[in-house]
């Protein structure tokens, strides 16, 4: 079970200065000022952006607001993904504040998801948090849960309250202790360089010999590119929530301690900059 | 876990033992002969040797086996010659026992064996009843058998003096023969078992010990205890046939062999009656094939048959010692042998290896799997291959990795794959069965397994059979699996080159199940065949082990690649291992938040925070009379920053004559929160500092466990600036209901002369379950379980308590501890049916608490928490005060009547008591192996880390130790030395400079001289008497205060202790009803208080502290209370703090700021009407 509370509390209190700017093509009144955000990493950007849109819909007249989208150096940034692993996908190693540029028309209906409210993201969340304990605990641990225990869950991100949060998220990090660890590890790698957008495969946290399985071990499976050769410079780095991790950490421990609050564990794999 | 050993014999007769937390076997050294058979158990090991002689090793200890010898000497006054040796006729002898009947000269004394030794010469005990005497030690009376007092009177016609002399073991950590007078035992014995440690509450030592000779007699060694290692004779047990083989187990089972393949179980054995009265045969388990070996645990019995199989008995246990039914286990076996805990071992038939049953609990018996053991002898060749140490090193989890080194057992890794299947877990390495069973579900096996290296001709029919019908990964598998097959490959054994190749080959392989780690084997096994380890005997009676053990026995060498990324995936890896990558994700963290939100935090939060506000219904403990449990609603708001510092409000929402009102609490200024042991309710405190002033605290009872468990959890988090939450200095202690709770001094708590008020004081709990903590200014805490076991803190916070949220890793480990749960069957006696469960209607419950009031029966008892587990079943308690007749009876006139042991009048009540064993975390490791009473800590200052630090204790026994080798970075310290007492001893105390105070278990106080760092045990003690009619409870010394406690709860302060004369001079009153006191560095003395008026059971044991205390008044003016609600004990041995300077006032203002009266009784309005709403 997740015990190690200094590091659920760094990892939910993670948060990227983001500097919000207009779209120049955008027809404003005025002159919009770019806006300052600490966005947390473990939320969603259109859960978290309410104050990007009034600021920016103060300069602009009603007929021009189409849905609101966000997008950083050409990239449209999805916003079902968590607002962490968007930016170590795409800036981390740059400069901060992190510099997204807001839309409101043209919407790439091929790259984005349409959010129109808060709900989609309330049930992209809880599909996903269902789906991480489908592969945990066959689904049993969430499945016993009440419709008020989901709601907690749901609630304890929105407010960004991690006790409440974790209160109830502790139910779904538990495992029997004579199995070592979850049934599976609900993971998804993400690489910059690749058209796949993830790789999610089943992977037990430990192996049949009884070894633990660890982060190295996942990668080498999943994407053996991404680990360095003997002798070699490192090409790639392994980011989850901002860090490096030892790929010798124990999965099952990043699992628990590292995952995302949909209960995914959010890995990125990014070139190692050259500077 | 205390490093205990499993002892076994080879074929040589070379005894070896593994310790629980070693890795090789270490041969017996001092045997000077081969054994035949051993038999162990924690304190010693038996064992029968070639020379048929019955051999005894007790392990040596800190605390020696002594035991003391006394004598009286009796004079009487004649007219002429004043006091001589001229007794009356009629008179005792000169030199008798203390009943005067049985003459005992000084030379009559003799050494019990060759084994003890003197420890000094006869000398005259100077202290009588807690009181010394004149020199010569004389007490006197009118005549024999009288009242001695120590006063010479005229009407004394008579004096006595006791006279000492103590012997002491000395024959430790070597095979001791038992001497054995050819009377006894006409023939030689051919087995020994021990066992029956814990069939009374006897100290550790005692023992059962059945023999059995060649000719099939069976014998019983009386009067083995404690002090009496070697016991005194051997009687003969009648037995119904010739007798093959026994086994006695911790409890009360014993069962036997007999030649002609029959079992037979000894019935009666009892408390009173270790050796039983008579025997019950049991059949065979085949009726075709006899039994040939039998080994019995607690509640487990496990046969062998002459066909080496193995068999276990069902439904055995104390009540059914002759079980039900028999069930065949896989596996062959040629010896077996039921450890502690039930945990069973053997020796397999064919490879001659040692098992470990893997899997066996209180609820499983019979185990899952047989797991060989498999580590080097200390006598063979190190393994020096860099992947062996890095290997060992990584101590792998029990149930993980298992690679067998001589015996490569990689069936045992299909068994994992089948059990985490949920298929058939009885699989096991040796038994043919387990073979077919095995499911080879791993296509991409290693088929491709060199061919040639499979084993053609094994010595073993079977094997071979076995190879010859099975493909041939399968083949190769099993010929590694199977021991009698490594001597063939010793044959083909490859050159390095080839093993290397071999190995880079298999390397490659990373699917691997594969085997070809024999091969390496072969390789690092340069002996051949007969240096191979081949065992006849095993006994576990010594190994403290359970299916939860961390065991670095099943390590080997594995060949495959992953052997790199093995040693630290292990989950269980060592804590400097999990702090490497954990400690590197920790500092990145922290990095990270530095690099990403130093800069920018003048930015806007994306979340605005809001008020959580949590909801619910709990009961609380109305304010006012008629006090009871009502049904409150509770909403607790909280807001919290960016940062997740938090306030809060809690409201309770109750009525009051219909009329809606609340009462409210901020969550900041909450003291202390504590869980308050209820049978019925899930019930806490809450203090303010109004509210402890008041002395009633918010008493709420939640709906289920976990949810008090949130409260108390919220609580403590809300208070944690985190991250400076580890107590570098554990300042304050205290202990309640078993619960550590911390408070962190500041200067002006000892402020003079406006100290900090105690209600103002802010608890945390520390985790982990003790009796007693003590602890001194450089961080060195101790602290004594209710089992007694020692335990040392480790720097760390959390455990249990926290559910696992709010804790820290590092430093947290599995704590464990024992409490006794009493309940009472209760009995009338009617004149037609004698005594009966029947009782009037008036009568209490025939199963009751203590109380009569609350029915408890057996089955319905529940343990106080979810964090308890029964260990024990019900027993009868005969050491109820009062005493009990021999089935454990107390009898009274009528039920809430005193108790006595002997039937003398109507009605009888008696007591069972069940054991049950709480289980917890928290940041405390063991020290084992002595279990202790008290412990202080030289409450020193300014010290560097290096520093020794005195540090004394007081054993179970009552024996005084003084640590040696504690400093702040090791306060375990490293061994301890014994201090020799006349007598069993019960506090102790040390102060700054080293002056030791002790409380004999007489009441009598004791000044150790000359203690020094120089001389650490000093060298010897003076008597002080205690204040006149008291017998002293415990002591405790500051700088330079000496305070004790008596029997009666009076507390005394030393007057005219001086550092040229430490041991002052008389004792002066200053308080009543206290039941705890501590003094500490800067003398400041606090107590934990009786009978503090205020809300019932909870304010007794409150913590105060004295006021007024400064050197010139060292005895303080009058008490300032604090948290009230059960506390046990305190200690503020922690808190050097010096107070600021503040200029005086006149004394007279100096109480003003703290209106309080002295102990015990203050008049307080209790709110005897509404809560303050």
């Amino acid at each position: 079970m997740a015990d190690d509370k200094d590091v659920l509390r760094d990892v939910w209190f993670g948060r990227i200065p983001t500097s919000f700017t207009l779209n120049q093509d955008e027809v404003t009144e005025r002159e919009a000022e770019p806006y300052y955000l600490l966005l947390p990493r473990v939320s969603y950007l259109t859960l978290v952006t309410d104050k990007v849109k009034k600021h920016f819909l103060k300069v602009m007249r009603a007929e021009d607001v189409e849905e609101m989208w966000f997008e950083y150096e050409g990239t449209p940034l999805k916003w079902h993904y968590p607002i962490g692993v968007l930016f170590d996908l795409h800036a981390s190693n740059t400069v901060l504040p992190w510099s997204i540029t807001v839309h409101f028309k043209n919407f790439p209906d091929s790259d984005l998801l349409h959010c129109p409210s808060s709900s989609v993201v309330e049930a992209h969340f809880m599909s996903s948090i269902k789906e991480a304990d489908a592969l945990k605990h066959k689904s049993q641990v969430v499945n016993d849960m009440q419709k008020k225990d989901h709601k907690q869950l749901w609630m304890g991100l929105q407010n960004d309250k991690f006790d409440q949060f974790w209160a109830m998220n502790r139910k779904l990090m538990e495992y029997p202790t004579e199995e070592g660890g979850f049934r599976y590890i609900p993971f998804r790698i993400y690489q910059t360089m690749s058209d796949r957008p993830f790789i999610q495969r089943l992977f037990r946290p430990v192996s049949p010999e009884g070894n633990v399985h660890t982060l190295g071990d996942l990668m080498k499976e999943m994407d053996p590119a991404a680990l360095p050769n003997d002798g070699e410079p490192k090409r790639y780095q392994v980011v989850i929530h901002g860090i490096e991790p030892l790929l010798e950490t124990p999965l099952q421990w990043l699992s628990e301690h590292l995952s995302h609050p949909d209960n995914f564990l959010h890995i990125c794999v990014i070139p190692t900059p050259t500077d | 876990m205390p490093a205990s050993r499993l002892w076994v014999v080879d074929v040589y007769g070379r005894v070896f033992s593994l310790s629980t937390a070693g890795q090789q076997w270490e041969q017996c050294r001092d045997a000077q002969m081969e054994f035949k058979r051993v038999t162990a158990a924690q304190q010693c090991c038996w064992g029968i040797a070639c020379d048929n002689n019955v051999y005894l090793n007790v392990h040596a200890s800190d605390l020696p086996i002594r035991y003391q010898e006394e004598t009286y000497e009796n004079q009487r006054w004649n007219p002429i010659g004043g006091f001589s040796d001229h007794l009356l006729p009629s008179d005792r002898w000169q030199w008798s026992d203390i009943t005067g009947l049985k003459h005992q000269p000084l030379d009559s004394f003799e050494l019990p064996s060759s084994s003890w030794e003197w420890e000094g010469d006869w000398y005259v005990d100077e202290n009588f009843e807690g009181e010394p005497t004149e020199k010569e030690g004389w007490t006197y009376a009118i005549d024999f058998p009288a009242f001695y007092t120590k006063n010479k009177k005229m009407t004394s016609c008579v004096r006595r003096r006791r006279w000492l002399r103590y012997r002491r073991y000395k024959d430790m950590d070597t095979w001791a023969k038992i001497p054995s007078p050819q009377m006894e035992t006409p023939d030689p014995f051919s087995d020994i078992s021990c066992g029956g440690w814990e069939i009374s509450e006897e100290p550790r030592g005692r023992l059962s010990l059945w023999a059995v000779s060649l000719l099939g007699k069976v014998w019983f060694r009386v009067g083995i205890y404690h002090h009496n290692p070697e016991g005194s004779m051997w009687e003969e047990v009648s037995v119904p046939g010739e007798v093959l083989q026994i086994s006695c187990g911790p409890g009360d089972l014993v069962w036997a062999v007999l030649w002609e393949g029959q079992l037979i179980v000894r019935q009666g054995i009892t408390r009173d009656c270790s050796k039983g009265t008579s025997w019950v045969e049991v059949e065979s388990p085949s009726p075709d094939v006899g039994a040939t070996h039998v080994a019995v645990g607690i509640n487990t019995v496990w046969a062998l048959t002459k066909d080496n199989k193995v068999w276990f008995r069902r439904g055995v246990d104390s009540h059914n010692p002759c079980g039900l039914g028999w069930i065949s286990m896989v596996g062959e076996m040629i010896t077996i042998n039921v450890g502690l805990n039930d945990q069973v071992f053997a020796i397999g038939c064919e490879d001659r290896a040692v098992y470990f049953r893997q899997g066996v609990t209180t609820s499983e018996l019979s185990g899952k799997t047989w797991k060989a053991i498999s580590v080097p002898r200390d006598g063979d060749r190190s393994h020096s291959s860099a992947s062996t140490n890095s290997l060992q090193s990584a101590g792998c989890f029990f149930s993980g990795e298992v690679r067998a080194q001589s015996v490569v057992s990689d069936v045992e890794l299909d068994t994992e794959k089948v059990s985490t299947d949920g298929a058939s877990c009885l699989v096991t390495s040796t038994s043919p069965e387990s073979v077919v069973d095995a499911p080879t579900d791993n296509p991409d096996q290693p088929i491709e397994t060199p061919k040639p290296r499979i084993p053609k001709v094994t010595s073993d029919s079977f094997i071979s059979e076995l190879i010859s019908d099975r493909e041939p990964a399968k083949t190769l598998r099993e010929g590694g699996s199977a021991g009698p097959a490594v001597p063939e490959e010793e044959e083909t054994l490859p050159s390095e080159g080839e093993v290397k190749a071999l190995s880079a080959l298999d390397a490659a392989d990373t699917s691997s199940l594969s085997s070809v780690a024999t091969y390496t084997l072969a390789m690092e096994d340069p002996y051949g065949t007969d240096e191979h380890p081949l065992w006849a005997w095993v006994s576990g009676g010594g190994c403290s082990v359970d299916s939860h053990s961390h065991l670095n026995w099943f390590n080997s060498v594995n060949t495959s690649s992953l052997v790199g990324s093995v040693q630290s995936m292990s989950l269980s890896v060592t804590s400097a291992q999990t702090a490497a990558w954990r400690q590197q994700i920790f500092e990145q963290l922290t990095e990270r938040t530095k690099r990403e939100m130093d800069n920018f935090k003048h930015y806007e939060q994306a979340i605005e925070q809001s008020v959580w506000v949590k909801k619910g219904t709990m009961q609380w403990w109305r304010d006012w009379k008629p006090y009871k449990w009502i049904d409150v609603h509770f909403a607790l708001e909280q807001f919290s920053g960016p940062e997740g510092n938090k306030d809060g409000i809690l409201f309770i929402y109750y009525n009051f004559y219909e009329e809606k009102k609340y009462l409210h609490a901020f969550v900041n200024e909450l003291t202390i929160l504590v869980p308050v042991l209820n049978e019925s309710k899930h019930t806490f405190a809450i203090y303010t500092p109004e509210r402890t002033k008041q002395r009633f605290p918010i008493r709420l009872a939640a709906a289920t466990e976990l949810e008090m468990h949130d409260w108390v959890c919220m609580d403590t988090s809300q208070h944690s600036q985190r991250k400076s939450f580890y107590y570098h200095r554990l300042a304050l202690l205290s202990v309640s209901c078993w619960d550590i709770f911390v408070s962190e001094p500041s200067p002006a708590l000892e402020a003079m002369p406006y100290p900090t008020p105690c209600d103002q004081m802010f608890w945390r709990q520390v985790g982990g379950h003790l009796r007693m903590v003590e602890c001194n200014t450089v961080g060195i805490v101790w602290g004594i379980g209710y089992d007694h076991t020692a335990w040392v803190y480790t720097g760390g916070y959390g455990g249990g308590f926290f559910q696992g949220l709010a804790s820290s890793t590092d430093n947290i480990y599995t704590q464990t501890d024992v409490k006794s749960v009493y309940i009472y069957e209760n009995q009338r006696w009617n004149p037609l049916e004698g005594f009966t469960n029947r009782g009037l209607p008036t009568d209490r419950y025939m199963w009751s608490d203590a109380s009569g009031l609350h029915e408890c029966t057996k089955t319905n008892m529940k343990p106080p928490s979810t964090q308890w587990t029964w260990v024990s079943d019900w027993a009868i308690d005969y050491s109820v005060s009062g005493g009990t007749d021999k089935e454990g009876w107390q009898y009274a006139a009528d039920f809430p009547v005193s108790y006595h042991g002997r039937k003398g009048k109507t009605d009888f009540v008696r007591r069972k008591r069940w054991k049950c064993k709480l289980t917890t975390t928290g940041p405390w490791q063991e020290i084992p192996p002595i279990a202790l009473s008290d412990v202080t800590i030289l409450p020193c200052t300014a010290q560097s880390n290096v520093d020794e630090v005195p540090l004394w204790a007081i054993s179970n026994k009552g024996d005084v130790l003084c640590r040696l080798g504690v400093t702040a970075l090791t306060p375990a310290g490293s061994s301890w030395l014994h201090v020799g007492t006349d007598q069993p001893f019960k506090s102790i105390s040390i102060g700054a400079a080293s002056q030791v105070w002790a409380i004999a278990r007489d009441g009598s106080a004791f000044y150790r001289g000359s203690v020094s760092p120089q001389s650490p045990a000093g060298d010897c003690w003076y008597h002080i008497p205690s204040p006149s009619k008291q017998k002293l409870r415990q002591v405790s010394v500051g700088r330079t205060s000496v305070l004790t406690v008596d029997e009666n709860g009076n507390l005394w302060y030393r007057q005219g202790v001086t550092p040229s004369y430490p041991q002052g001079s008389s004792w002066e009153h200053i308080s009543n009803n206290v039941r705890k006191v501590s003094v500490g560095p800067l003398d400041q003395v606090w107590i934990i208080a009786d009978k503090v008026q205020g809300s019932h059971s909870l304010s007794c044991g409150t913590v105060c502290h004295r006021l007024g205390v400064q050197p010139v008044e060292p005895k303080g003016i009058l008490w300032d209370y604090g948290i009230g609600g059960g506390w046990d004990h305190i200690t503020v041995r922690g808190n050097s703090m010096e107070p600021p300077r503040v200029r005086l006032p006149s004394l007279t203002d100096a109480s003003a700021p703290a209106p309080r009266s002295p102990i015990p009784f203050r008049n307080m309005e209790v709110n005897s009407s509404a809560g303050d709403s």
